[in-house]
C-alpha cells in the first residue's frame, strides 16, 4: 500500500468538503444572509443617525460576523457523524489531527472567507471610509480563522448532544471574546487616530496560538464522542 | 516510602474515598462556620469605618474572598479535570463536577456583591470595567462547564468532555482576562498584593483573610459534600453502595 503524505490528506479533505457544500449551496448562502441582515437590523433598531452608526459600525460587523460564523459551526462534523464517515476518519491511518485541519481550513473557505468579501461592502452601509474598510477586513481575515478554530472544539465537544446547537454558543462564544475585542478594537483605534497595528497582531498572536492548539483539542474531543 | 504511596493512592477510588469525605466534611463546615463568625465580627463591628468610603465598604469583606474563590475553584476544577484526562481516574472528573455548582455560586456572590458596592461608590449597579467583565465571562465558563455536563447522559464521556473544556477555558482564562482589561479599564487597583505592603489597615485585612479562609472551608466541605452524592449516584449499582446504604 503506497504511504499518503499528510498534505495530500489535508487537500482531500478540504475539497471533499467543499465540494459536498457546493452541492448543497443553501447552508452556505444562508449564513451570508444572516450576516448581511443582522448588520442591516441595527440601524433598524437603533435610528438612522449616520454619526452614531458610523462610531459603531466596526462592532455591528464584528458581532455578525461573530454570530454567522457560529451558526455554521454544527455543520461542520454534524453531518459525517450521522452518516458515520467521521469514525472511518478516526479509525484511518493517516493522524486524525490532519483530517480535523482540513475540515477546520475547508469550513473557513466556506464560513469565514466570505464574510471577510461581505463586511466591506456591508460597511459601505454604515458609510466607512476606504481606510478603516481595509482595516475591518484585515482584522475579519485574521480573525474569522480563529473563530472556526475554537468553534471546531465546541462543535466537536457537542458532537451528538442533546440540544447541541444552543450548548455550542454558550461554549463558544465566551471564548471568542478575545478575538471580538481586538477584530473591532483595530477598527476602532484606526477611526480615533491610534495605530491600528498592535490590535492586528495581538490578533495574529492569537490565531498562531489557535493553529497550534485547537486542532489537537479538538481531536482529543472528537475521540471522547466517538467513544 | 512505597507503602506510604500506595496507602494514599487507594483513595483514588471512590470505595475508598466516599467514606473518607463523610469523616472529613463536617470538621471542614464547622471549621467554616468558626472563621465565618469571627471573620464576620471582625469585618462588621471591630473594622474602623472607612474615611472616603463609609460603612459601605463593608461590601468588600464578602465580595473580595468569594472573588478570589471563583478564579481559584476553576483552576482548582481544571486541575482535576485535567489529572482525570491524564490518568483516567474516575475520582477526578467526579471532583471537577462537584467543585463547578460551588465556583459558579462564589461568580455569582461576587458578582452580585459587586454590583451592590458599585451603586453607592459608582453610583452605577454595573459599569465595563475590566474586572467586572471578566468576571461575568467567567460565571459563562462555569454555566459552558455545567450545561455542557449535564447534557450528556454518559457520565464518563461527561467527564472527559467537561475536561477538555474546563483545560481550553482555563488556557482562555488569562487571555480574556488581559484582552479586557487593555479593552477598558477604570477600576481601582488591586487592595492586596503579594509585591507591597497592603494599603489597608490591620484589621481589614485580617477580617479579609478570616473570611477567606471561612470560603476555603465552605468549599471544601460543600465540594466534598457533593461529590459524595455524586459517587452514589454513579455507583449505585455496586455492591459496597448497596452495603453502605443499609
Amino acid at each position: 500500500m503506497r504511504r499518503i503524505g499528510n498534505i495530500a490528506v489535508f487537500g482531500a479533505v478540504v475539497r471533499r468538503d467543499l465540494t459536498l457544500a457546493l452541492r448543497q449551496k443553501s447552508e452556505v448562502l444562508t449564513t451570508l444572509f444572516f450576516f448581511a441582515i443582522v448588520a442591516s437590523l441595527f440601524p433598524l433598531g437603533i435610528g438612522p443617525e449616520s454619526a452614531l452608526l458610523h462610531r459603531i459600525a466596526p462592532g455591528i460587523l464584528w458581532v455578525g460576523a461573530l454570530l454567522a460564523a457560529m451558526l455554521s459551526l454544527q455543520r461542520m462534523f454534524a453531518t459525517d457523524f450521522a452518516d458515520g464517515s467521521l469514525e472511518q476518519m478516526a479509525l484511518s491511518p493517516v493522524p486524525l489531527g490532519v483530517l480535523v485541519a482540513g475540515k477546520i481550513f475547508a469550513h473557513w473557505l466556506l464560513a469565514g472567507l466570505p464574510l471577510v468579501l461581505m463586511a466591506p461592502v456591508l460597511g459601505l452601509q454604515f458609510d466607512l471610509d476606504g481606510r478603516s474598510l481595509a482595516i475591518l477586513a484585515a482584522s475579519l481575515l485574521l480573525g474569522t480563522p480563529i473563530l472556526s478554530l475554537i468553534g471546531a472544539i465546541g462543535a466537536a465537544l457537542t458532537l451528538g448532544v442533546r440540544g447541541g446547537g444552543v450548548l455550542l454558543s454558550l461554549l463558544t462564544l465566551p471564548l471568542y471574546i478575545p478575538t471580538l475585542i481586538f477584530g473591532a478594537g483595530a477598527v476602532e483605534a484606526d477611526a480615533v487616530g491610534l495605530s491600528a497595528s498592535g490590535h492586528l497582531a495581538l490578533l495574529a498572536a492569537l490565531l498562531s496560538l489557535a493553529v497550534f492548539f485547537a486542532p489537537w483539542a479538538t481531536t482529543a474531543a472528537l475521540r471522547i464522542g466517538l467513544e | 516510602m512505597k507503602d506510604g504511596i500506595t496507602h494514599w493512592f487507594k483513595y483514588a477510588s471512590p470505595q475508598n474515598f466516599y467514606p473518607l469525605a463523610g469523616k472529613l466534611w463536617p470538621w471542614f463546615a464547622a471549621a467554616g462556620a468558626v472563621f465565618a463568625v469571627i471573620g464576620l465580627w471582625i469585618s462588621f463591628i471591630v473594622a474602623p469605618t472607612d474615611a472616603q468610603q463609609g460603612e459601605g465598604y463593608r461590601i468588600i469583606f464578602v465580595h473580595v474572598p468569594a472573588s478570589w474563590m471563583s478564579m481559584f475553584i476553576y483552576l482548582i476544577m481544571a486541575a482535576w479535570a485535567g489529572l482525570g484526562l491524564a490518568l483516567n481516574t474516575r475520582l477526578s472528573g467526579m471532583m471537577a463536577s462537584a467543585l463547578a455548582p460551588t465556583g459558579a455560586l462564589f461568580t455569582v456572590i461576587s458578582l452580585w456583591t459587586g454590583a451592590l458596592w458599585g451603586k453607592p461608590m459608582w453610583g452605577a449597579w454595573w459599569v465595563w470595567d475590566a474586572r467586572l467583565t471578566s468576571e461575568l465571562i467567567l460565571l459563562f465558563l462555569y454555566l459552558g462547564f455545567l450545561a455542557l455536563q449535564s447534557a450528556i447522559d454518559d457520565p464518563r464521556r461527561a467527564d472527559k468532555a467537561g475536561a477538555v473544556l474546563a483545560l481550553v477555558g482555563v488556557v482562555n482564562v488569562p487571555i480574556i482576562y488581559f484582552s479586557v482589561k487593555w479593552w477598558n479599564t477604570l477600576h481601582q487597583g488591586a487592595s492586596v498584593s503579594l509585591t507591597k505592603s497592603p494599603s489597608m489597615a490591620h484589621t481589614m485585612l485580617w477580617g479579609m483573610l478570616l473570611m477567606a479562609l471561612a470560603f476555603w472551608m465552605y468549599s471544601i466541605a460543600a465540594s466534598l459534600a457533593r461529590v459524595r452524592c455524586i459517587i452514589l449516584e454513579r455507583e449505585c449499582h455496586s455492591e459496597w453502595v448497596k452495603n453502605a446504604l443499609e
